[in-house]
């Protein structure tokens, strides 16, 4: 047989590595930074693109996507071109994957700042970037796929079906969940409503967990911890079972984030059963990681790299236990909405995927820049810093969680809630804050011992050149089935008839749940009394989604006796069906808005706006002071947005649509007149007329200001059941 | 709740075959599985398992 040369392609992973970097640096100081808006809410006053709404979603999305992302494109183009024994298919293409993925990145990282949100978690970007995502992903594909086929070993290691299963998926996920109509070059409205939204949002919202956190990095772990510990997995038979039960069964797993809301229970039941089977293939998985470093135990406590695999693997057992468990409605009702929630995705996020990067730049940096690590003593530092970062950062919020809950649940005997004024249970857990605010800041600076300890091992090392290998031809055999083949041999060396049964795998699963969505649709005891929303409140609505209000407040009461007490009745599927994207929120840093409308007088909401601590000591809301800018709010789209919404299935008239500025001010100016009825406000805004007429400026009436198109959209907040409540049966 | 729900399933034409259908296809999925995996020699999972150690 003729032995071929050909050079792995080592500078993509470089390039890989140092975005990994770069962004694991931003994501994480992002976080800390939205930790310390926790301690001191308005630490960026005035500043919009700098306040904890706009800038959370930009930390979810970098951690994810930057920081885990890179690292795992890093990850997958080093160990790819190895265990296939082939250079990437297209140079080109690695760049293009690279340098596009990148670009995505610093769109986000602009956009999201600015207020260009669609407010749906983990996919926030707007919809020119979700389609910029999708090319990506697929020249990534097409590069993978291509390498596999043009390799020169016969058969595919696990390690490879699970990069092929992410990529499938993925594609898959993320084009369900962004079908969007758009209505300008930067704003969208999701083609789903209400209940069907949040079903869709949450089946990619746990399989991106799934198949962007999850399945790459345990591919990454089958390659790197037997090569790093120099011996085969522990089972390799295991790894198959692991490989096709984890793909079969995670993608039913989403409703289990809407359990006790208006999806319908059969839909959450089927989402329960599964998380708590999917316990077995990832602790198969866990315990075949673990394993593989029998024996070699020794060298664990030598070699910092392996270190940092042995904690991820086990935050990655953590998590996969936890997970299961808060599926259970009863451990779900305490923990959903909480900081427990919190802690649970920084298990994976920082152990997990976090420590599993880590070790593998460790490992990557010194081999590719043929030299040794600068500093061993530095890593061990970076470990166990890190460590104590992840103990301090998820203690504190575990506690913070079950503190949360059990005061929200807390009733007197006489029947009244204990802490009928939701503060008193933030408050209760400022100490907490602190504490993660210490995690966080140990969880960076170790992150910044990694970056000074990567930059002296580059530089005493040689530059990253592209390695000389040499590996036989693959000899062309049938295609078909050799005499005493068994299947699974055989479609190991067929990687497209592989990639369409993992595809089915995960379709089974998907088509289950999204028929069903469709079927829910025809089937939505629908409400009379709920009508869409008047154009102010559309207008209104809009600046909900864009200051990322979502973040800290839910608009789902779930059916227990605290929460109606606390809030009113209980969230009905009915009440949705105009909410165009739905906006339930995961957390409740702050109380639930469903039926806030009409809590309070207009004044109470402009004033809690401009200052919340003035109206609430000690709360730890921001305030939202450009909102009230002497600038009038841009209601140039109203007509296109309401006709956005028609075309989605909103009932408004064509009379409606034409109207729709006319009514906007009309509605406008009657929240401006009301706000008159308080001297205060007549006082004040009277002086800021005079204030800007001597510095020049033209005056905007508070009615085409922004905040009282918020104001309009709270006040309306389940104000259509409160009327009355003739539900359909 | 439950009688919304049992609404949405009689809609449906036959549904009393999905329940089986769904525990059938697991059935059949996770003996598959079993069957070949353990139908592997042994000497062709060390060659598998040698994989990323070749390199």
């Amino acid at each position: 047989m003729e032995m071929q040369q050909f050079y792995y392609d080592n500078k993509i992973v470089k390039k890989f590595i140092y975005a990994t970097i770069l962004f694991g640096v931003v994501a994480m100081s992002v976080g800390l930074l939205e930790a310390f808006f926790y301690l001191f809410p308005n630490l960026t006053d005035g500043i919009s693109w700098l306040s904890y709404g706009r800038l959370r979603p930009l930390h979810t999305n970098a951690a994810i996507f930057a920081f885990v992302g890179n690292a795992m494109f890093a990850g997958i183009y080093y160990s790819l071109q190895r265990l296939l024994k082939a250079r990437m298919f297209s140079d080109f293409l690695s760049n293009l994957n690279f340098w596009g993925w990148q670009l995505i990145i610093v769109a986000a990282a602009i956009s999201l700042p600015l207020g260009y949100s669609t407010s749906k978690e983990y996919a926030e970007l707007e919809w020119p970037i979700d389609i910029a995502i999708a090319l990506i992903w697929v020249v990534f594909g097409i590069n993978m796929i291509g390498t596999i086929l043009k390799r020169r070993e016969r058969h595919l290691y696990v390690a490879i079906w699970f990069y092929i299963a992410t990529f499938v998926t993925v594609a898959v996920l993320h084009i369900f969940n962004s079908l969007e109509l758009p209505v300008s070059a930067m704003k969208s409205y999701s083609v789903y409503a209400g209940v069907q939204d949040a079903l869709v949002q949450w089946w990619y919202g746990h399989n991106a967990v799934a198949f962007f956190l999850t399945t790459p990095y345990l591919g990454l772990m089958y390659y790197f911890v037997p090569k790093v510990a120099n011996r085969p997995v522990y089972s390799y038979r295991l790894s198959i079972v692991h490989f096709w039960s984890l793909i079969f069964l995670y993608i039913w797993a989403g409703p289990h984030h809407l359990l006790y809301t208006a999806l319908p229970t059969w839909a959450q039941n089927l989402g329960v059963v599964f998380s708590i089977m999917l316990i077995a293939p990832s602790w198969g998985g866990m315990i075949n990681g673990l394993l593989t470093l029998r024996g070699v135990w020794d060298k664990v406590r030598e070699e910092p790299v392996l270190k940092f695999f042995v904690v991820a693997i086990t935050g990655y057992g953590m998590a996969t236990f936890e997970g299961p468990m808060l599926s259970l409605k009863n451990v779900n009702a305490i923990a959903h909405f909480t900081d427990w929630i919190i802690a649970h995705v920084h298990v994976g996020a920082l152990a997990w995927n976090g420590f599993m990067a880590f070790g593998i730049i460790y490992w990557l940096i010194p081999r590719m820049t043929k030299t040794t690590l600068y500093s061993t003593k530095l890593a061990n530092f970076h470990f166990w810093i890190g460590t104590l970062g992840i103990i301090f950062y998820t203690l504190p919020m575990y506690v913070a969680g079950f503190t949360q809950a059990s005061m929200w649940k807390q009733f007197n005997p006489d029947g009244t809630l204990t802490y009928g004024n939701f503060l008193e249970t933030v408050t209760q857990i400022m100490p907490m804050y602190w504490m993660r605010a210490i995690g966080g800041t140990l969880y960076l600076t170790g992150m910044l011992v990694l970056v000074y300890n990567i930059i002296q091992t580059v530089r005493a090392g040689e530059p990253v050149e592209d390695e000389l290998a040499e590996a036989p031809e693959l000899q062309t055999i049938s295609s078909g089935r050799l005499k005493g083949e068994k299947f699974h041999p055989w479609l190991e060396r067929k990687p497209i008839q592989l990639t369409i049964l993992a595809t089915i795998a995960i379709l089974i699963g998907g088509i289950i749940q999204i028929v069903p969505t469709i079927m829910v649709k025809s089937n939505i005891p629908t409400i009379s009394s709920v009508k869409p929303y008047t154009p102010l409140e559309l207008q209104g609505r809009d600046l909900y989604i864009r200051e990322g209000c979502v973040g800290c407040h839910s608009q789902m009461v779930r059916p227990f006796r605290s929460e109606v007490e606390r809030y009113g009745p209980q969230g009905k599927a009915g009440e949705y069906v105009y909410d165009h994207p739905f906006l339930w929120g995961s957390k409740r840093t702050g109380p639930d808005l469903l039926r806030v409308g009409g809590k309070y007088n207009d004044n109470w909401h402009f004033n809690h706006f401009w200052s919340p601590q003035s109206i609430s000591a000690g709360s730890i809301m921001p305030a939202y002071k450009w909102l009230f800018d002497n600038k009038a709010m841009d209601i140039s789209m109203t007509e296109k947005k309401m006709e956005a919404m028609k075309t989605l299935g909103v009932p408004y008239s064509e009379e409606q649509i034409a109207n729709g500025q006319k009514d906007l001010r009309a509605q406008a100016l009657k929240i401006e007149e009301s706000l008159k009825s308080d001297p205060d406000f007549v006082k004040s805004y009277d002086e800021s007329k005079k204030k800007a007429e001597a510095r020049g400026e033209k005056f905007v009436p508070m009615n085409e200001r922004e905040i009282v198109a918020l104001i309009a959209y709270i006040q309306r907040l389940g104000t259509d059941i409160k009327v009355k409540d003739n539900t359909n049966k | 709740m439950f009688e919304q729900i049992k609404h949405n399933m009689e809609t449906i034409a036959g549904v009393a075959v999905f329940p089986i259908l769904s525990l059938l296809i697991f059935f059949a999925f996770f003996v598959g599985l079993a069957i070949w995996v353990f139908s592997y020699k042994k000497d062709k999972i060390d060659e598998m398992s040698q994989i990323p150690l070749n390199d």
